[in-house]
């Protein structure tokens, strides 16, 4: 497990100058000297635990993996949170900010900053939707009257792994089978937000799961959003061998903190046949630790 | 929408061989990166380090230029500006027409390949003669180069000794790797002799004192720039860095990302041509700085960054992309992250835009980088470029690939998500349309099954919990 600097844990943004464990640090923070006061000011904001927490469900799991988002929530309701689900979000815009539409990416980003207006933190299921929000909504919004709201509002946004590890540092009662699971960490868990180590932080607090890796876990599954869309032959390629390398570990689950990996993945293996069953992290966590599902 | 890049695509995912080669040529590259930096402290300074001396390179270009040409010719090197490739070519050409040069010995030079010089010079009746083992094989295979360093990495051993028994039928037959690196050796140092000019490229230029730097491990390019009587260096003219004391985090940055050494086996230090007293060395040394487009580059605050390369291939050692196509899919000079940036500056994004698009952006390659380029978003950036049709965009063919009806789609999909009422609508419209969706939506579906629509959306499920919306 991670170690804590200084206790209780307090709140603070992932991809602060200082934490420990984290691969290639440096240069996500570098790379968002911008936000480095907004980031400070967060801290001494949310100095204590927060006791309401909003949560961005993400549209993939809006629509497609509905029970995830309600995992997710569950477990941050069960650790004592009160959480403020806004219905006035639907996406964060990383669809149209990837294919070069940033014009359409602002518009659906203010739609969001609307969305969640109190100062609180935003939990996100997904390194890749949290990683827009916190990453690039600065960059997008930069030099329009909103590029103030967006750095503060990125100051509140915390992956949901990292949220329950760092923050919340939640203990696990296991209470499922011995069982065999794989974990495919997404390249914004890793690359972009570091937060790629609470996964695994996570799943070791489960006492009956054996976690193993891969081959060549750092790899990309190949979904990359309008990728597997628009070179869907190199999409399927990386998709292919992934799938073979975790089959290659027999586990009986494929775990991630992203629902496009998993979409990737598990549409891949349902279509070669065989291989694991396939879960975001936190319906994974909940299913093994609450008696009711 | 299958364009060329497409086939290209397609046909080298299913060439087995090569693409067994080159995997596994990337791991062995990669261990030895990773082995090479141990210390992860040390190698995120170094690259602080390199980041900033290419960032001043890159702004003080213009300066640094001039004092390149003011110290190089003071060393009595001559220096020459090429504005294009085709420039470039023909300086080469003239200078070895007035030096009655009829072969030309070549070092690796990626620039050279950008110039297109060894056709050119067939044209003109002179033979390029290309030395180093990597050249040398595809230049027998009537091939460009696959990767920047190691431009042969797609052909195994088997291959490569199936090529000299073809070109060198009078040598003993070779198979184990020492026989063909012997072979290759005795064939080459033959050629050597009597040969009065040479061609190398340039890994960095000093401006302070008109130095050229090249790395290599065969000391065919020792023996390039040394042997001969007259010696043409080209350059991209991003390759000056202003001082020599900036070089030795340069070189061990470049060496480590590159092959994980600590240093080349060779590492030359070009300073002028012999000077009088002095037995060996070329008689005559040009410099050729090649701009064809790099200063364009540099007017963008932004893409600029792009560059800060040294050409060390770490990103492509790294791309899950490249890895799996090799660099002759992309059929463009520079392939792999830094070709899908640098590709589409040079030549515009009309012809070479669909290169940024060949990328899930998962930042394998910005992570290895030793001078930090953040590709990633310079991949981002050239994709908004490339749908951007504004008058004032920098990048050349900006709104080339924008299509009427995509724009159409994207501004239709922002107007719903930017009203939450709509977009709700739509969702809770989806999932009651459920048992109509279709389960073939190409492309996705060709290799796998579509996830399906949830019976109900995450608002109303979070909504029906006592999830609230405010406080």
């Amino acid at each position: 497990m991670r170690p804590h600097v200084g206790s209780p844990p307090h709140f603070q943004p992932s991809g602060t100058i200082g934490a420990p464990g984290r691969r290639n640090e440096r240069r996500l923070v570098r790379g968002r000297a911008a936000g480095d006061t907004v980031d400070r000011a967060c801290t001494t904001e949310h100095q204590k635990m927060p006791n309401t927490v909003y949560f961005f469900g993400t549209c993939l799991i809006d629509l497609l993996f509905p029970r995830t988002g309600l995992a997710a929530m569950r477990l941050l309701e069960r650790a004592g949170l009160r959480v403020l689900f806004p219905q006035g979000q639907t996406c964060c815009g990383q669809p149209a900010y990837n294919a070069g539409y940033r014009d359409e990416a602002r518009r659906v980003a203010r739609a969001q900053l609307d969305a969640f207006p109190e100062s609180l933190p935003v939990v996100v299921p997904s390194a890749s939707c949290a990683g827009m929000l916190k990453v690039h909504y600065p960059l997008l919004l930069a030099g329009t009257a909103d590029a103030a709201r967006a750095d503060a509002f990125a100051g509140r946004v915390v992956e949901l792994t990292d949220f329950l590890v760092r923050v919340l540092d939640l203990r696990l009662t296991d209470l499922g089978p011995p069982i065999r699971v794989a974990v495919h960490n997404s390249c914004s868990s890793r690359r972009e937000l570091g937060v790629a180590d609470a996964t695994m932080d996570l799943l070791r607090r489960l006492e009956r799961v054996e976690l193993v890796e891969p081959e060549r876990a750092h790899e990309c599954c190949g979904f990359g959003g309008t990728f597997a869309i628009k070179q869907p032959e190199i999409s399927a390629a990386m998709a292919a061998d992934k799938t073979s390398a975790i089959a290659a570990t027999g586990a009986a689950v494929l775990v991630s903190q992203d629902c496009g990996c998993l979409m990737n993945l598990g549409g891949t293996f349902a279509r070669r046949g065989g291989g694991p069953a396939v879960k975001h992290v936190a319906e994974f966590i909940w299913e093994r630790t609450s008696h009711d599902d | 929408m299958t364009t060329e890049f497409r086939l290209a695509i397609g046909a080298a995912l299913g060439r087995e061989r090569v693409r067994t080669n080159i995997r596994k040529a990337m791991d062995g590259l990669v261990s030895k990166r990773a082995a090479a930096f141990p210390d992860a402290d040390e190698r995120e300074r170094l690259r602080d380090q390199g980041e900033a001396i290419r960032g001043e390179s890159v702004a003080r270009l213009p300066e640094l230029l001039e004092e390149l040409e003011r110290s190089c010719t003071r060393n009595g090197i001559q220096v020459h500006w090429a504005e294009t490739g085709e420039d470039a070519n023909r300086l080469v050409l003239d200078i070895l027409r007035h030096a009655e040069a009829t072969a030309l010995l070549k070092g690796k030079s990626m620039v050279s390949e950008e110039m297109g010089l060894n056709e050119y010079l067939k044209h003109a009746g002179i033979e390029a003669v290309e030395t180093d083992l990597g050249e040398l094989i595809i230049q027998l295979a009537g091939e460009a180069p696959s990767h920047i360093i190691a431009p042969a990495i797609h052909k195994d051993r088997a291959e490569i000794a199936a090529l000299f028994r073809e070109h060198y039928p009078d040598q003993p037959p070779a198979e184990r790797i020492e026989e063909l690196t012997a072979l290759a050796r005795r064939v080459m140092r033959k050629r050597f002799r009597g040969m009065t000019a040479g061609l190398s490229g340039v890994n960095f230029a000093v401006a302070e004192t008109g130095t050229l730097c090249l790395v290599e491990n065969e000391g065919n390019g020792r023996l390039c720039t040394t042997l001969p009587d007259l010696h043409i260096a080209v350059m991209g003219i991003e390759k000056v860095v202003a001082r020599l004391d900036q070089i030795p985090p340069l070189l061990t940055l470049l060496t480590r990302s590159a092959t994980g050494q600590p240093i080349t086996t060779y590492v030359n230090f070009i300073s002028g041509p012999r000077r009088p007293g002095e037995q060996d060395g070329p008689r005559a040394v040009h410099l050729i700085l090649l701009d064809n487009g790099r200063s364009r580059i540099r007017l963008d605050p932004e893409l600029s960054a792009t560059l800060r390369c040294i050409r060390c291939a770490a990103c492509m050692n790294h791309c899950p992309v490249y890895t799996r196509l090799g660099g002759h899919a992309y059929g463009t000079v520079y392939p792999g992250p830094i070709g899908s940036i640098l590709e589409p500056q040079l030549h515009g994004l009309a012809e070479r835009g669909e290169m940024a698009e060949a990328s899930s952006l998962c930042g394998a390659c910005a992570e290895v980088c030793p001078v930090r380029i953040p590709i990633p978003r310079l991949l981002n950036r050239l994709r908004f470029e490339a749908v951007n049709a504004q008058a004032d965009s920098p990048a050349l063919g900006h709104g080339s690939r924008r299509l009427a009806g995509q724009a159409g789609l994207w501004r239709l999909w922002a107007w719903t998500c930017a009203h939450p009422r709509i977009y709700r609508t739509l969702t809770r419209l989806m999932t009651a349309l459920r048992p109509l969706q279709p389960t073939r939506i190409k492309p996705w579906t060709d290799t796998r099954e579509a996830p399906r629509i949830a019976g109900q959306d995450l608002h109303r499920l979070a909504r029906a919990a006592g999830f609230t919306d405010r406080l």
